[in-house]
Formats: structure tokens, sequence, C-alpha cells
């Protein structure tokens, strides 16, 4: 692998972003995988980096995920991003910053419609009017919240209690990428470093003090796949393509996995449980897997903040050999403890996989 | 006294149409932007369809020009129009007036580092047919391992790429695939051979030949589908996915080393010597012949004719046979003022 | 195992470089012409038993470089010999194919 080769196609794919001043609107499927990281993203970018990070309560789903599955017509999620656009403005904004990927790519998607076909902008403006008596200004700059922790990855590097090296060896952890299909691969000069070799997560972890490693299905989406996982006799082929990809991964002792997208952070944890299930196949270290986390979650982990307060204890896979690698302190006993110390209870534990 | 007549470009197209000039009595002046003449084909090894020697023909060549004036690392700084021809100032502060110039400046070879998914310059073992050539002529490069086990060529690279800006086909990328899967197979007999095309064109003369000697005596083999993308495995290999698409099925291959046949685009120095003289530029970016059938040399300007790939992807054998007729238009001109 | 009402599904990609070409070099070896098909299809177009059986020499082929068990396209064929007379490479399908068979049993 001959590094400048990927330094110069990064050179190519940059974006412009604003400092400070987002309009933060949150994905409508993390809240339940990875409850944490949308409010820890707001913790971050507002206590420890100290910027002006703001959401309304007002705002929906960006209907990207209803338009994947086939369940609403495109002019249907044009007429609901119109009105969270419409909350932006009313609110003062004009920089937008959306926590999911397929929103990003949705977001992305829709402005250049608009932009090639002005006309159904018109229309939509019309529809939105009608509906709910609301305008818009379109965004002067759109980021996925990704970007903006790339962004400001080498602040977090600074306040960073943690870096991503073995305590042991001294050695950078070995982290693959993962970067979700609708960031880049629609439109690849809207993503850091392209749609190719994204720069926007390896950044981070070379940031951080880990080393990222390609590996050859790097690429490859995770299989989560919308309407294809969503129906059952489908999701043979979704968890196949995430079996693809650890596979391909497996000679390269990886130790984590960053990804950008909801999606694909839930699926590339949760089927290494059903893999492990039904081929009796772990792919981290004596038996455990391997910890997949979101860009939140790891730069709260180098910032410091309590594994638990960041949900780290609702993956599937067990972070603690993680943890006990970079040095985070933690108390194992509290893990499943929620707020007020109230017991969660430990759910049970599968076949194969290990866990605790 | 001789009259002048301003080559731009000192490949093959040039210096076959000084040669020619010279005979006819003329006075060629070579602007060559490198400090060589030859061009791409100075470059290359072996020619099909005899496997001739390109460096013995760009010696013969030079040898039968020595009379002609060479500008080496020189550009054209200006055209302007003269009352019956041109005023041409070059880089090297030398002016020259001539009533005819001839422009054979050329392609550029594709940057196959622009289809990105390939990783030309990101993996270790991806080079180019341009890289191959090289290294046949004796220039060591460290991505080629000292005996490969599998070897891909990928066909059409930057070529038929409408995305990539370079609708056309090159020509001469199908026929060099085989003639460079068969040198790998002479250097590396043990080596396994894939060649993946879109289409396989070959149709000049003694192409089918080799095609078919690559099939039956190299055991070459062809598989119908454009490769999508390469990444490097874990020890330092390449895998390669395209579809069979004759079988309908995706394949994987793990390779040593993938050989990227980049195509012929438009040269940019050839864009700007058209803003120069106001040259016309066709749909696909290269001059504008008057017209495609009778006046493949003749240009929109009088007295300014082209030769070779600067009006599209051509062979060395056209490239060199529209010189010798350009050369021909160029001393009508002269002769009648036409 | 638990059952989780799906499961992982066989991926139907050819490993090109670790798929067992035995029975095609074997093949080769007794009618080098194997080598030399272009897959143009005037086989399979003209084939007696194809619009019936799936027969085709070209897939046969094609079939055996990808690892494929080609005996249900072969056992469709009824040798008349027509696929000899268009194939433009001259191939001598009959033999070849005959050759086939016996490499078979």
């Amino acid at each position: 692998m001959i590094y400048e080769g990927k330094q110069k196609i990064w050179k190519d794919y940059q974006k412009e972003i604003p400092d400070d001043h987002w309009y933060y609107v949150r994905s409508c499927i993390r809240q339940n995988f990875f409850p944490a990281s949308e409010r820890k993203f707001t913790d971050i970018t507002r206590n420890d980096l100290g910027k002006d990070v703001y959401e309304t309560p007002y705002h929906t789903t960006c209907g990207g995920i209803a338009y994947h599955c086939d369940a609403i017509p495109q002019e249907t999620a044009m007429t609901i991003v119109a009105r969270q656009f419409a909350l932006m403005t009313e609110s003062g904004y004009e920089n937008y910053v959306p926590s999911c990927v397929t929103s990003f790519g949705n977001y992305v998607e829709i402005l250049e419609t608009w932009r090639e076909f002005p006309e159904l902008e018109t229309r939509i403006r019309e529809q939105l009017w009608k509906a709910c008596r609301r305008e818009f200004n379109k965004p002067k700059y759109l980021a996925h919240t990704s970007d903006l922790i790339y962004h400001w990855r080498n602040e977090i590097a600074e306040k960073a209690r943690y870096r991503l090296i073995d305590k042991e060896t001294g050695e950078p952890v070995r982290m693959a990428e993962h970067i979700g299909c609708h960031y880049a691969k629609m439109f690849p000069s809207k993503g850091i470093g392209g749609a190719e070799y994204p720069y926007v997560l390896a950044g981070m972890i070379e940031s951080w003090g880990g080393q990222v490693v390609d590996y050859p299905e790097r690429r490859h989406c995770c299989g989560y796949g919308f309407r294809q996982y969503h129906m059952k006799a489908n999701r043979g082929y979704c968890v196949s393509n995430t079996h693809k990809k650890f596979e391909s991964m497996e000679p390269y002792g990886i130790q984590a996995i960053l990804t950008n997208c909801p999606g694909c952070c839930y699926f590339m944890d949760r089927w290494q449980y059903v893999i492990s299930e039904q081929t009796g196949k772990t792919y981290g270290k004596d038996g455990f897997g391997i910890p997949v986390f979101t860009y939140e979650e790891l730069a709260g982990l180098v910032l410091g903040y309590d594994p638990w307060d960041l949900g780290l204890q609702l993956h599937q896979v067990a972070v603690e050999p993680f943890l006990d690698r970079i040095g985070v302190e933690y108390d194992p006993k509290a893990k499943y403890l929620g707020l007020n110390k109230e017991d969660l209870l430990k759910p049970e534990l599968p076949t194969n996989l290990k866990c605790f | 006294m001789k009259e002048n007549v301003v080559i731009i470009g000192g490949g093959i197209a040039g210096m076959e149409a000084a040669r020619q000039l010279l005979l006819l009595g003329y006075h060629p002046i070579v602007v060559e932007q490198k400090d060589r003449l030859g061009g791409h084909v100075g470059q290359w090894h072996r020619l099909f369809p005899d496997m001739a020697s390109a460096q013995d023909l760009i010696r013969g060549l030079g040898e039968e020009i020595s009379d002609a004036n060479i500008f080496l690392e020189t550009k054209v700084n200006s055209i302007n129009r003269l009352r019956d021809g041109y005023q041409v100032m070059l880089s090297n502060g030398v002016n020259v007036a001539c009533r005819s110039l001839l422009v054979a400046s050329g392609f550029q070879l594709f940057d196959a580092a622009r289809k990105e998914e390939y990783g030309y310059g990101v993996y270790d073992h991806v080079i180019t047919n341009s890289d191959l050539e090289a290294w046949f002529n004796g220039k060591p490069d460290v991505r080629i391992p000292e005996v490969p086990e599998n070897v891909g060529f990928v066909h059409c690279v930057g070529s038929r790429d409408l995305k990539a800006g370079n609708l056309e086909c090159s020509k001469v990328c199908c026929m060099t695939a085989v003639k460079q899967a068969i040198e790998i197979k002479e250097k590396f007999p043990s080596a396994r051979v894939w060649c993946f095309y879109m289409d396989l064109r070959l149709f000049g003369k003694k192409y089918e030949d080799f095609y078919l000697g690559a099939q039956q005596e190299y055991g070459i083999q062809f598989v119908r589908g454009r490769v999508s993308e390469v990444g490097e495995t874990a020890d330092g290999r390449l895998q390669v996915k395209a579809e069979d698409t004759l079988t309908g099925k995706p394949l994987r291959v793990r390779l040593d080393l993938l050989v990227l046949m980049a195509g012929m685009a438009c040269n940019p120095e050839m864009t700007r010597l058209a803003r120069m003289a106001r040259l016309d530029i066709d749909s696909d970016g290269f001059l504008k012949s008057l017209d495609n059938i009778r006046s493949i040399n003749a240009s929109n300007r009088p007295g300014i004719f082209f030769a070779g790939a600067c009006t599209g992807p051509k062979t060395v054998p056209e490239t060199l046979a529209e010189a010798r007729a350009a050369a021909l238009d160029i001393h009508r001109y002269l002769q009648k003022g036409l | 195992m638990t059952d989780f009402g799906f499961k992982l599904s066989k991926s139907s990609a050819v490993e090109l470089d670790k798929v067992d070409t035995t029975l095609f070099e074997r093949l080769c070896e007794a009618s080098p012409d194997a080598r030399i098909c272009m897959n143009c299809g005037s086989c399979g177009a003209t084939c007696t038993a194809g619009p019936y059986s799936g027969m085709s020499l070209r897939k046969v082929l094609l079939g055996l470089q990808r690892g494929q068990d080609v005996r249900p396209l072969l056992s469709g064929c009824m040798l008349c010999g027509k696929c000899t007379m268009v194939c433009p490479r001259g191939i001598n399908t009959r033999n070849l194919i005959l050759n086939l068979c016996r490499i078979y049993d």
C-alpha cells in the first residue's frame, strides 16, 4: 500500500466545513441502536469543544429510511426535508448537520436534484406551504456529524485522556474503518476523501493515535440494504455481506471497527452474534468479537467519558477487551446499571460469541 | 532558400512528416516540448504486429531528419495570422514566419490514477501499459514481482468511459494487451494471465493472429467483464473483482500484478494550440478535421494541417500514413496556395 | 443452533484463481482446440439439443474453466455435428465432446 497515493486522493476531496454554529438533526433509528451517541455528540461539541450546536424538538425523520424501504416516493421525502430546512431557517441557522449517513445522502441527493430540476424545488415549496404554511432557505453548508468530528479531530486529540495505543505493547491499535454507502458512493465529491478511499474516519483514527488497516472488502456494503433487511426472507443475504467483510478482515488482526452510519454500526456489531451462532466462528481474540464503534463513542472514549455513559453496554460484542487495551478505567460491575443505579438485568449470553 | 514549415510535436507523426517534407524540398522546423524526439513510441519497447523495435523506428526516423531544424524543450508561445501565413513565436525566443504549419501534438496517456477504483499509485502491484513497456526496455520497477504467478490486464482504462470524459475507443489497447500478455507469458511461462475486456477490438492486420496465438500457444484467458474494484490482500497481493458476463457470475481473483491499459486522452497542449490558432475542437475533445473521410489532415484554418493522434486515437502505421499524407497536403498547398 | 428464520446465503462468486480446472486442462491435452473458443455462440445457436436441454458447447467450455459440473449440459448432446459445421475457429467439436465424456467416465 502506498500511503502517499491515498494522501494525494484525499487532497482532491476536501470540503469546506464552517467551524461553528450548526443546526443539528438526529437519526430516527440511532436513538434505539446506540442511544448515547447522539446525546454525547452534543455534550462533546458543546461542552468539550465549546461549539454552538442547536437542535429543536420539532424535527422529525428525514424520510430517507422510508424512501429507501420503498414505503414513500421521493417527493414525499423532499417535502419532509423541506420542513426540516424550514425549522433550520426559523431557528436562524444556515449550517445543517444530520447525524445519520442515509439522511446525509438523502439531503445531498435532494439538493442536487433541486439544482438540476429547479421546477421540482418550486413544487415542493408550494406543497410545504399548503401542508403547514412554512417556508425555507436551503442550507449554506451541509455536513454529516462525522465530518464535524473529523473537522475537530485534532482539538479532540489535544483534550484526549486516552490514545488509541495498546497500553501493553505501546503499538497503535489496529482499526478498520467502515463508511456508510450513502455517505459518498452517490456523490463522491461530497465526502471527505471521496468514495473509494474515504478519509473521514481514517483521519480520526490517525489523529487519536491508532493505525488504519485496509482490507480487500473495505468498500463493501455492510449488507443492511433497508428494504432487503426489512423482509425477513431476505436477511440471509444481508448477513452474508457482513460475513464476507469479516472473512476478508480476518487475516489482519483488526482490534476495533469505526463506522459512521447507524445501520453499518448496528449490523456489523449484531451480525457477529448471528454469524457465530450459525458458523461457530468469532473474529476477535479468544472467542470475542471485534467491537464496532460509532465516531461519537470513540471520541467520547478518548476524551475520558465513562464507557457505560457512552452506552457501550448496548453493544452485542463485548467492548471490555478494547477498553483494557487502551487503558480506559471502568467499573465492570456498573455495566448493566441504568440511571440512579437501577439494575437493568444482564442479557442472555450467546452460545459461541464471548460476552460479559 | 528553402521554405519553412513549422511542425508542432516531435513524436512519430512530426518526425515522419519532417522526413517527407525534407524529401519534398522544404525546411521543416520541429518544435518538441520534451528533451527528446519520439514521443510515446520512443518510450515503447516492441510494436505489433511484427514485434519491431520501437527504438529502431525512432532512431531510423531521427537519422533521416538530421537536416531538419529541431528545437527540443521548446513550446509554441503564440501563433499569429499574417497576410499569407503565420508568425510562430517559440519559447526559446525564435520567431518563424511560415505559410503552412503542421499540428502533430499527439495524445496524452490517460492518467490511470483517475480511475480510483483500480488503485494505481495506491496499491503496490498496479502498473500501466506504459510502465510495462518501460520495464521491457530495462527500466527497473519494484511493482513487478520477481516471478508473478497471476497477472491481470484491464482493457479500456479511461477509454469508452463517458464518466471519465473519454467516450471513444482508444483503438490500440486491446491489441497492446494481447501483445503484452504474450510478452509476460514469454518472460514468466508459469504465470496465469487473464485479460478483462468489454469487447475485444482486434481490427488490424494480424491482430486476430495474436489473439488466436495468445489462446492457443500461451493459454491466456480472456474474461468478458470490466474490472470494478481492486483491493490489497494481507500478503500484499491484489484482489480484483469483475463480472464474468458470459456466465453471469461475479468473479474474484488474487493477482500478483495488474496492468491497466490506459487509453489515449486529449493532450492539454493540443487544446492550448487550438485556442491560439483558432482551431475547431471536435465533440470528442480532439482537434476537428475539415471532414473525417476525405480531409482528415485538413483544419478549419488555411495552411494548418493535422497528423496523428491530435485528431483522435491512432495506431503507429495509421499515424505514419497520415504524416505522409499531411506532408503531401502541405506541399500541394504551398505549390498552389490552396 | 439458534434458528433466526434465515441463514447465510451461499455466494455465487467464482474465485477465479482457486477454481479447479484440472478437467479443462485434461481436455486441452486431448483436444487442444478447447483453448481457442472465442465465445461467439454459433454452436449454441445451432445446437439441436440446445433449446430443449440447455446444451451449448460454449457454455460447456466456459463452465469447465469456472469449475462447474457441465455433465448435465453435456448429456443433452446428440452428436449431430452441426456445431462442427458452424464453428468459425474450426474446433473439432464432436471429437472434443467425446474426449470430455471419456474424461468424465
